[in-house]
């Protein structure tokens, strides 16, 4: 018996390990990395990374600027090559079966990439046809995708018109135009302000609860927090770990006190709020008090802060 | 291949966003070189037999083309490095072939455009050359078609829009005065004569002259710019993969 996994328009023979995972009812791994490795020269950007992501999971890639995670969702879509290893997305090879690929993903960079002369329909309409959708379609998806950001009286809007929020609004639904598996968020809230953070963090689950993969680069500890199931460290091209948010926060207690020492901060991880406040007590110092984070869990296993 | 017609789409829906911006400013170049060489200083002379006027229109035509097809690398550039619009074609299902194309069809759409204004301008000053010669616009099609794939292969290749500028400065320009649109090429040195013919603007100037006056065009000149619209072409295609890092 040959079993087969529809991907696209394509159906894909279910290699051993998927074929466990099915049996076993496991999730599929729409994202699949292994040993990849960047190289621009004598800079060795990317170091053996390894990882997958499960179908309908929201993973985050977290990390300092320069770590490494535009440069492997650049590779994963194909922008960049990659120098070795291997990257499948939806069970196509990321360098050879190129095109089929980037069917199965949408991609949200990290600038706003619109053309500002152009609607939001003429916008979303090129995408579609970049995606050789048939006009019927793209119209109906079109009306679906602006009623569901709330951008339907803005279709004939020129983007140079739009606010930074809606024009982010806008590239995140113009890369779900084409109805794609996975979805690659680069940054998607770099340098909004918080309120409008929240309400993509909003439409963000409101697309993985639909079924998208989400892939996502930040370096905001409350967005990894808030919206990954899993999160993966990378520190100078190497993932450090991989695990979800709450484990990586409780491994170093649920309480931190920051002390002031010699102008440096120190800080001390505690299971409970008593054994903090009964510390807290016998400090001269001046500190403070708060939950654990990931930024804590972060600086713990590299030795520096995300930010 | 399907992709390529998104990617010429596109562009066709930011040339009619900017239609009467881009005629305008097509038109002032041809305009002032009409007035300034053609109705002032030509006026009192003539070369093999037409008057300068008539002998202008068809230079000016291939020196146009020239231009408004090598512009679109330019756009290119600005979609690339400040836009980052090219993002949105590199991560599409789209095949280097499919964006040369689109790319390239849309620089020759702007190249026909700036014909149509030039003959518009020449009926104003009253000349009205052979444009119902099919070889007319062969030629033309065939002088856009080079420079466009030139300006794609160019826009792929750049590390920056200065490096666009620079190339323009030394290589365009240089052949849009030297390449037989003001002048007749015989009239200056042989062996300047000799480097010029290496200049394809060279061949696209005769060939349209020769269509515009009704005298066969030379198929050599044709097949030059065939020749060289195609190697630029493939060129192109192959370095839109040295985009990708």
């Amino acid at each position: 018996m040959r079993l087969v996994y529809r991907a696209g328009n394509r159906q894909v023979a279910l290699n051993r390990l998927c074929l466990l995972q099915v049996v076993f009812g496991e999730l599929y791994n729409v994202i699949r990395i292994e040993k990849l490795n960047k190289r621009y020269g004598s800079s060795h950007v990317l170091k053996d990374i390894s990882l997958h992501v499960r179908q309908g999971e929201m993973f985050a890639y977290l990390g300092p600027n320069g770590a490494g995670k535009t440069t492997t969702i650049r590779i994963l879509t194909g922008l960049t090559r990659l120098s070795s290893g291997n990257a499948w997305l939806n069970g196509f090879h990321v360098e050879r079966e190129t095109l089929a690929a980037k069917r199965q993903c949408g991609v949200v960079f990290q600038a706003v990439n619109l053309d500002n002369e152009l609607t939001v329909f003429e916008n979303l309409n090129i995408h579609g046809l970049l995606f050789c959708m048939p006009l019927g379609e793209r119209r109906q998806r079109i009306n679906e995708l602006v009623d569901y950001v709330g951008l339907s009286d803005k279709l004939n809007t020129s983007v140079s018109r739009l606010s930074g929020g809606l024009k982010r609004r806008l590239t995140i639904v113009r890369a779900l135009m084409h109805s794609p598996k996975i979805l690659f968020l680069d940054e998607p809230t770099v340098g909004l302000d918080a309120g409008i953070r929240r309400r993509i963090w909003a439409l963000i689950k409101k697309i993985q609860k639909n079924g998208t993969t989400i892939f996502l680069t930040t370096h905001y500890i409350e967005e990894a927090e808030f919206l990954a199931e899993r999160v993966a460290f990378i520190d100078e091209g190497r993932i450090v770990v991989v695990d979800s948010p709450q484990a990586l926060i409780s491994s170093q207690g649920e309480w931190a006190i920051d002390l002031m020492v010699n102008d440096n901060i120190k800080t001390r991880y505690f299971r409970t709020k008593e054994e903090a406040k009964h510390y807290a007590e016998q400090q001269d110092e001046s500190f403070s008090f708060r939950r654990v984070n990931l930024e804590d869990a972060f600086l713990s296993l590299t030795g520096k802060k995300v930010r | 291949m399907n992709g390529f017609f998104a990617v010429y789409y596109r562009e066709l829906t930011i040339l009619r966003r900017r239609f009467l911006k881009m005629v305008a400013s097509m038109a002032v170049s041809p305009f002032l070189y009409l007035i300034a060489f053609g109705y002032a200083m030509g006026k009192s002379f003539t070369i093999h037999g037409h008057s300068y006027m008539e002998f202008l229109i068809p230079g000016l035509v291939a020196m146009s083309s020239m231009n408004r097809a090598f512009v679109i690398g330019s756009e290119i550039n600005i979609s690339r490095f400040y836009w980052h619009i090219f993002e949105e074609f590199q991560a599409a299902p789209i095949s280097n072939i499919s964006y040369v194309l689109g790319e390239t069809l849309a620089g020759i759409t702007r190249a026909f455009l700036s014909v149509g204004i030039i003959i518009g301008l020449g009926l104003l000053f009253g000349v009205m050359l052979d444009y119902w010669n099919v070889m007319f616009w062969i030629a033309v099609f065939l002088n856009s078609f080079v420079f466009s794939s030139l300006a794609v292969a160019m826009a792929m290749v750049v590390r920056s829009h200065a490096d666009q500028a620079m190339f323009t400065n030394f290589v365009i320009t240089p052949m849009a005065f030297l390449g037989g649109t003001f002048f007749p090429v015989s009239r200056l040195p042989v062996w300047a004569q000799k480097v010029i013919l290496f200049l394809p603007l060279t061949h696209a100037s005769n060939a349209i002259r020769a269509a515009s006056f009704g005298t066969p065009v030379n198929m050599f000149s044709c097949l030059i710019l065939l020749f060289t619209g195609l190697v630029f072409f493939l060129i192109a295609v192959r370095v839109v993969s040295m985009a990708r890092d």
